[in-house]
């Protein structure tokens, strides 16, 4: 056994056992940031914060969901709305905080792609985030599914049936998915699995490895500057802290961090108390009815531009057009070839490349929402479609013949 | 020594291995629809009383089933159940773009879909929009003026060996 010297203190006796200093140093005090940022960088800290939010509301709304065909849509608007104490409050911050958490991992996602994050040793940053933005999908969509309105029977009816394949016509695995010929019980009860137990448990690992992954490449800066950390470290600890090019991630980081979520939060809870209708779909107040479609189905708006993709083509064009989208975003660090790490207002091409692409995806969203009965908008949203993919086609070229800056 | 190491982790490996497929077939069949499902998947529908040009939406396999009794001036087609003197519409009532329910328009004689605008003919063949294909004829068997849904009767054999549906 190890020797063990009497602690005079919790902290001496905590460290002694489980290394706690060191593991402060680590994960805190000596983990460095670079000074010249802003606030867009603090969407990482919004986002789990607002995941922390997502986990303590969705315990609440557990322990009075009932995942039945029966009985969830009752147990979502009669019980947890009407009688439970405060379970609206609970429906409302979860509902809410599932659409914002969304069009913050896009300006999470957009200043990555703005300041170049995702090269030179950053790829693995890129990939295990776009990694959480599937998971995160998968997790919007099955909870979706659970309040077993008509929006959830007809999103999960149109979704599964995407696994068929277009001309493959793979109904055997449609059904399989399902559990049955059409979305019923066992469907209800395996994505209630999946959206309070194993897509959680893939997202808390994703987070844990895309922390891990900014450890030794740094956070990016403003500038794309490769700094080096050691140096700077030493001159932060000497205590030239002006002259330093960087910060320790707790307290000093945090506290800026903590300002900006501040920020959020007083927003995010105004549109929790006052303007949560936008995050609750009229239509999914009516009881899942599969003889019945709405007049118009649509996705939730952080899945239109995706949405809209699919629809101007045929069937199996269309599929495969939706299927690249799903993943092109994975292949960013691939598809870029520049040598340079720089925020695009300095890269000449790739900012207009990139202020089209952001452009060209609002309007995608957009065209999505509306009904597919327009010819100027379906027009609209075929440009837009062409557009995105020309764009991809278009990036190893326009970055092959960057200069070096 | 290090081969006796070598064979126990290729043999421990293995073990594993064949351990790990088999748990994944138990959870491939454990998402498989249950038995129950599938024995519910017969429906009987008498079509005696259906009126011309009005759609009657049946249920089987929580799936809508469109019976609609064609009028004399409606186009004759292979697809058509015939029953006595009378030709009838029998189809899988979802779109074969994604599986929405288009809606019959009597005065106009079509399905419209309101989820990306497909369009069908009263014999169930696509004639707008990104339906790849006609609607889908279930399984059915013709008992005098009554069909059994879920049951490949001679007729229903005859249409799919013609490749009029899947």
């Amino acid at each position: 056994m190890a020797h063990f010297e009497k602690a005079n203190s919790i902290n001496e006796w905590m460290d002694q056992r489980l290394a706690v200093n060191t593991l402060k140093k680590v994960m805190q005090t000596e983990y460095w940031i670079p000074k010249n940022i802003n606030f867009l960088w603090a969407m990482g800290m919004v986002l789990a914060a607002t995941f922390g939010l997502l986990l303590v509301s969705g315990i609440f709304l557990l322990m009075y969901y009932k995942p039945d065909v029966n009985l969830a849509f009752d147990s979502v608007n009669y019980t947890i709305m009407s009688e439970v104490g405060y379970g609206w409050l609970w429906r409302h911050i979860h509902g809410v905080a599932a659409s914002v958490v969304f069009l913050v991992i896009y300006i999470h996602m957009f200043t990555g792609i703005y300041y170049g994050s995702y090269k030179k040793g950053r790829e693995l940053i890129w990939l295990s985030g776009m990694g959480l933005f599937v998971a995160f999908s998968a997790e919007a969509f099955s909870g979706y599914m659970l309040p077993w309105g008509q929006m959830s029977y007809w999103a999960g009816m149109v979704i599964t049936n995407l696994f068929s394949g277009g001309s493959l016509e793979a109904y055997g695995l449609v059904e399989w998915i399902r559990g049955d010929y059409v979305p019923g019980d066992a469907f209800l009860t395996r994505f209630f699995m999946l959206h309070v137990l194993l897509i959680p448990l893939a997202i808390i690992g994703l987070i844990v490895l895309h922390f891990g992954t900014l450890r030794i490449p740094h956070v990016n800066n403003q500038d794309g500057e490769e700094i080096d950390f050691e140096e700077a470290a030493e001159l932060y600890k000497a205590g030239n802290v002006k002259e330093s090019k960087v910060i320790p991630f707790s307290p000093v980081f945090l506290s800026k961090d903590v300002f900006v979520m501040g920020v959020y939060f007083i927003i995010f809870f105004y549109l929790v108390f006052y303007k949560f209708e936008f995050a609750m779909d009229p239509v999914n107040f009516d009881p899942a009815n599969g003889l019945k479609t709405p007049a118009h189905i649509y996705p939730e708006w952080y899945f239109l531009w995706s949405y809209e993709i699919l629809r101007p083509f045929s069937k199996d064009l269309g599929l495969i057009a939706f299927a690249i989208a799903q993943v092109i975003f994975f292949a960013l660090p691939f598809l870029d070839k520049s040598p340079n790490v720089a925020p695009a207002s300095r890269r000449g091409k790739f900012h207009i490349w990139f202020w089209l692409m952001l452009v060209d995806m609002i309007v995608l969203t957009f065209m999505g929402k509306l009904p597919p009965t327009d010819a100027l908008f379906a027009n609209i949203g075929l440009v837009a479609a062409l557009l995105f993919f020309a764009l991809w086609i278009a990036l190893p070229i326009i970055t092959k013949s960057e200069k070096k800056l | 020594m290090s081969s006796r190491r070598d064979f126990m982790g290729k043999a421990l490996g293995g073990f594993t291995a064949v351990g790990g497929i088999a748990a994944l077939y138990a959870m491939k069949r454990s998402w498989d629809p249950l038995p129950s499902v599938k024995a519910a998947g017969f429906t009987t529908i008498d079509l005696s009383a259906a009126q011309p040009n009005v759609l009657n939406v049946e249920k089987w396999r929580g799936k809508p089933i469109f019976v609609l009794k064609k009028t004399a001036d409606m186009k004759k087609d292979d697809r058509d159940v015939i029953i006595g003197s009378d030709r009838f519409l029998i189809a899988i009532g979802l779109c074969t773009h994604l599986g929405c329910i288009p809606a019959y328009v009597p005065d106009d004689k079509k399905f419209k879909c309101a989820c990306h605008g497909g369009e069908f003919d009263t014999s169930g063949h696509e004639i707008f929009g990104p339906p790849p294909s006609p609607l889908e004829i279930p399984p059915f068997k013709v008992e005098g003026t009554k069909v059994v849904l879920g049951e490949a009767g001679p007729e229903y054999k005859k249409m799919l060996d013609a490749g009029l549906t899947v």
